[in-house]
């Protein structure tokens, strides 16, 4: 009963992860600048690849193999924003455009 | 005291974490974290350690809560038909002023809601921050202002 439990909701995270994944890389194709990219792949991406890792730590069962499940997933956490941030700052640096359907930029000629 | 406890708890995940609860594991996961926290005694102030735990742990699951809603709207966005998007980049007056604080918040902003931290300016001032959404930039502000900024005044002052 307890076996069966967890395989259901370990399929389930799975699916979560794996659609939020999903989500993340269509929002890549469909978005219209890299700035507004980052966002889908930043969030979307860190918390699919999240749930994926959580159900590596809950199919395994022990554990070990759990603490080093949520290890990485708070590595992720730490690391995708930092990535994020400093793609969208060298895009900006470099004078990479705002997508047409922007209204502001307060950053332009201040940094 | 703390940090003796501090260095039991962290021997206790270092077992965990390279997955053999022996003896010889222990202690030399203890003598590892000792050394750590040695290396950082300055950085961690050690008064007032569980009270700060505790507004630490608040923060953590307002942070998890904004993870996953932000993630459900941008699937939702993603997947609208028809995307209507107001992007742009806002100024974002900081209170906060020291390095790790601004670190933090910038992380924090980056994966909540509608935001993307982008630059911080030379004096340190301000946050620039790329929103998904601009049609209300005061509300944006005060949000961040009340919620993960003071939240992070209250657990590292």
């Amino acid at each position: 009963m307890m076996e069966t439990l967890i395989a259901f909701v370990t399929a389930l995270v799975i699916l979560a992860g794996a659609g939020f994944a999903l989500v993340a890389a269509i929002g890549l194709n469909r978005l219209p600048d890299v700035y507004t990219r980052m966002h889908a792949a930043s969030k979307a991406g860190t918390v699919g690849s999240g749930l994926l890792l959580l159900a590596v730590g809950l199919h395994a069962g022990d554990l070990p193999t759990f603490a080093r499940a949520l290890a990485g997933f708070f590595f992720f956490v730490l690391t995708a924003p930092v990535s994020a941030h400093l793609l969208a700052m060298a895009a900006h640096k470099v004078g990479y455009p705002l997508s047409t359907q922007s209204v502001r930029d307060e950053m332009k000629g201040r940094e | 005291m703390t940090t003796f406890l501090l260095s039991l708890v962290f021997a206790f995940v270092w077992v965990a974490i390279t997955g053999s609860a022996t003896l010889h594991n222990l202690i030399f996961g203890f003598a590892l974290s000792t050394l750590s926290l040695w290396i950082v005694r300055g950085e961690v102030g050690t008064r007032g350690y569980w009270r700060r735990l505790g507004r630490i742990l608040s923060l953590l699951a307002l942070f998890l809560k904004e993870l996953a809603l932000s993630a459900w709207k941008v699937a939702v966005l993603v997947m609208r038909p028809r995307m209507d998007l107001k992007p742009g980049i806002f100024a974002f007056p900081l209170t906060v002023d020291r390095d790790f604080e601004i670190t933090l918040l910038a992380n924090l902003i980056t994966l909540t809601p509608g935001t993307l931290s982008v630059d911080v300016s030379e004096d340190r001032k301000t946050l620039f921050v790329h929103a998904i959404d601009c049609s209300d930039i005061e509300a944006t502000k005060r949000d961040i202002a009340n919620g993960f900024e003071r939240k992070i005044m209250e657990a590292f002052r």
